[in-house]
């Protein structure tokens, strides 16, 4: 592959998983910004979904579990809030994290005994297993299409509804006003209830996507809940733009860096590294892009919080 | 006088437990056990410098911990190579409190910045940077396998060779109690106080002419200081840092110590770090599913008791201060409550043990040891039994937490009543 395509095949890679870590970062930025809840089960959420979705695929298929896993998701979303979170949003925020940290941990450790450590094969369906396009000499299959399609479904289909709609209107009211919004009659508790269902939901659909694509398995949750914090942050905490700004470039970063295998021989050898070094110096002047890719992720936070504490579309310093 | 010995008989206890509990459990196993509580408090109390007394939730912690591991393991094999000058032993871990200092003051100046969830995020990024990096810089952290050493080097003064474990153990003992008592005089000076009032309300404190930021990043520094202290024990204790030490399983783990323990009590988190380090060591013998237990009891502490078990001691202190003949009173209804809990708790346990079961047994295996019972998961007896007893535990918990409340109440009022009389 020439210079250019290896370029444009790290983009469009690099856009496909950004768009995935946004399906999973929207239902966390929309729990964010409605109800001031950073959920660190968020990608405990994504677990479910896939696993409840190998479950439902094993008995009738790909396409009822994608409407029913998230749904399912959903509602222990839902009963978690009334019975979790509800009584601990006295105690602040600090308190709500402390939860939903403890929850994660829980659901990990369920996840592990019902399925197992080991992952569990749930696979793309067969009719969406063919190649849709051709490009550049790779195939494509349908299936990433219709991952792309559902992403941009969701981000249309949240804006629209949050800045476009009535009921949009009530859930910001509530966040900010909760005392009028409940004197105009609306049952405010019940409407948190639902705004963090239906972001668990999300979370559970991107689960369903992103299950048989990225391997399904009890470190899933980990691996992603992470590098989904440090996309909010970014992106600026309760935007959703940002989140899908934050979500692309670190999807782009992450796969340039692999793909190009850039080494940083040069740049230690200058500050005075020797070529054969030993121990920790070989390590630096042995190390390459694709070998930090792993961390490409946390510098970019580090670097954003000393440059911009609010992130890219962040309305105020977090 | 009086005054001055009962400041100090709570220390003097401390101490003489320190000194006399090797005399009572004497077996490598339980000088095993209580090295690893000496760390755990040291470590736990560390941690509550950030949670409870600055109100900065860390899921990042073990950083500091165990990268003073790293540098204490690499001394003393550098020490022993003498390629490094000589540096006794016993004070190593203040080597390793510099470290952590060191990279305490460097993160800290970015993570302090801000508090609440975001610094949480913050020392998570860290946390996930650290970890990836122990499998970059494999020359320093050597991957997942990690590096050893061994702690017999240079001279001996006083016969002091940390060869045998008891001695070990002293070390860890002295180190505790000093760090301890260092960490109990911190809260007590001007800059505890404000880190407190920065915890509680970090407008005023501005307003009053602090910097809440550099108060944050005080207490950030101080903390990890302790904790590298901590991190240097653990390496001499097991003369091995693996890279577990600065993951977040380490880091969660310490939080579960401090909030279990209780957050806003001194002595909460030693509470946590004995039970859970006693738990850790015991129940991962006994069943497969401890993680799990774990992570429930937690998330059922936050919601009920968000002030930990010393939280809950604490509630009774106006009870025993006025009468300690009220508590009397109290002791049928709290065991009444203890017992339908036991109850409940044995039958959910029966039910999670008997799933985990099934879920990992070998292929025509069916028979468990369930609770001291021998017992098939096929049959439906098992399942049915351990589900009624957790049905009917519950159903009794609902009577008597409530008989639990109302003669805490009643308890409470009476002390009222005095205090108005």
């Amino acid at each position: 592959m020439t210079a250019l395509e290896v370029l444009l095949f790290s983009l469009f890679n690099g856009i496909l998983y950004g768009l995935l870590l946004f399906m999973l970062s929207s239902g966390l930025t929309l729990i964010f910004s409605m109800m001031g809840i950073l959920n660190f089960a968020h990608a405990s959420f994504f677990m479910l979904g896939a696993y409840f979705a190998y479950q439902i695929s094993k008995y009738v298929g790909f396409w009822p579990a994608l409407i029913f896993a998230p749904l399912i998701v959903g509602v222990v979303g839902a009963l978690i809030e009334r019975y979790g979170l509800r009584p601990v949003h006295k105690f602040g925020h600090v308190a709500e994290l402390l939860l939903t940290f403890g929850l994660a941990f829980v659901i990990e450790e369920v996840v592990q005994m019902i399925w197992g450590k080991a992952p569990v094969p749930y696979e793309i369906p067969q009719s969406l297993k063919f190649p849709a396009f051709n490009w550049l000499g790779l195939d494509y299959s349908a299936y990433r299409v219709f991952m792309v399609l559902i992403s941009v479904a969701i981000f249309v289909g949240l804006y629209a509804f949050i800045k476009r709609t009535r009921v949009g209107l009530i859930i910001q009211a509530a966040l900010s006003h909760p005392g009028i919004v409940g004197t105009l009659g609306h049952n405010v508790p019940r409407i948190f209830m639902l705004v963090f269902g239906f972001g668990s939901g999300l979370a559970g659909i991107a689960g369903v996507l992103g299950g048989n694509a990225l391997g399904t398995e009890p470190a899933m949750a980990i691996q992603l809940g992470t590098i989904v914090f440090v996309v909010i942050v970014v992106g600026g905490l309760g935007s959703l733009g940002g989140a899908l700004i934050a979500s692309i470039f670190i999807g782009i970063l992450t796969n340039i860096a692999v793909s190009y295998d850039i080494s940083f021989r040069g740049f230690f050898m200058a500050l005075g590294v020797s070529k054969d070094a030993v121990g920790v110096g070989s390590d630096l002047v042995n190390m390459t892009s694709a070998g930090i890719s792993p961390i490409l992720p946390y510098l970019l936070l580090v670097l954003m919080l000393i440059v911009r504490p609010r992130g890219l579309f962040g309305k105020r310093d977090v | 006088m009086r005054r001055l010995l009962g400041k100090s008989g709570v220390w003097l206890v401390g101490a003489a437990i320190i000194l006399l509990t090797p005399a009572i459990f004497d077996s490598g196993f339980a000088l095993s056990i209580m090295g690893q509580m000496g760390v755990a408090i040291i470590f736990a109390l560390a941690y509550n410098m950030l949670l409870g007394q600055g109100g900065m939730l860390s899921f990042g912690h073990a950083v500091y911990f165990g990268l003073a591991g790293y540098f204490t393991i690499h001394y003393l094999t550098l020490m022993g190579d003498e390629v490094v000058g000589y540096f006794p032993v016993s004070l190593l871990p203040i080597f390793g409190g510099v470290v952590g200092l060191i990279f305490g003051i460097a993160i800290g100046f970015v993570s302090t910045r801000r508090a609440g969830t975001t610094f949480a995020m913050i020392s998570l990024g860290f946390s996930e940077m650290v970890t990836a990096l122990t499998l970059i810089l494999v020359a320093f952290f050597n991957g997942e396998e990690g590096i050893q050493t061994d702690r017999w080097v240079g001279p001996e003064p006083l016969g002091i060779t940390y060869g045998p474990d008891i001695q070990v153990y002293f070390l860890i003992g002295v180190w505790c109690f000093l760090a301890t008592l260092a960490m109990y005089a911190i809260t007590r000076t001007p800059f505890g106080r404000m880190s407190n009032a920065v915890r509680d309300n970090p407008e005023r404190a501005q307003f009053v002419g602090y910097n809440t930021q550099r108060v944050r990043w005080l207490a950030f520094a101080l903390s990890s200081f302790f904790a590298g202290l901590a991190g240097a024990l653990h390496a001499i204790n097991f003369e091995h840092v693996g890279f577990e030490t600065v993951g977040l399983a380490q880091s969660g783990i310490v939080l579960f110590m401090v909030f279990i323990g209780g957050v806003r009590n001194f002595s909460g988190p030693i509470l946590g770090a004995v039970l859970i380090t006693l738990l850790t060591s015991t129940l991962g013998g006994i069943t497969e599913a401890w993680l799990l237990y774990f992570g429930v009891f937690f998330v059922l502490m936050v919601i009920f008791a968000p002030g930990g078990l010393a939280g809950l001691i604490m509630l009774h202190e106006p009870v025993w201060k006025t009468d300690v003949r009220l508590l009397r009173g109290m002791i049928l209804p709290y065991a009444g409550g203890l017992g339908t809990a036991l109850i409940a708790g044995v039958g959910v346990i029966g039910l999670i043990e008997l799933i985990y079961f099934s879920s990992h047994k070998l292929t025509g295996e069916s028979r468990m040891v369930l609770l001291g019972v021998e017992t098939s998961v096929f049959s439906a007896v098992p399942w049915l039994v351990c589900a009624a007893i957790a049905a009917g535990g519950i159903v009794l918990c609902r009577k008597s937490f409530p008989r639990m409340a109302r003669s805490w109440n009643a308890a409470i009022d009476e002390v009222r009543a005095r205090a108005a009389a």
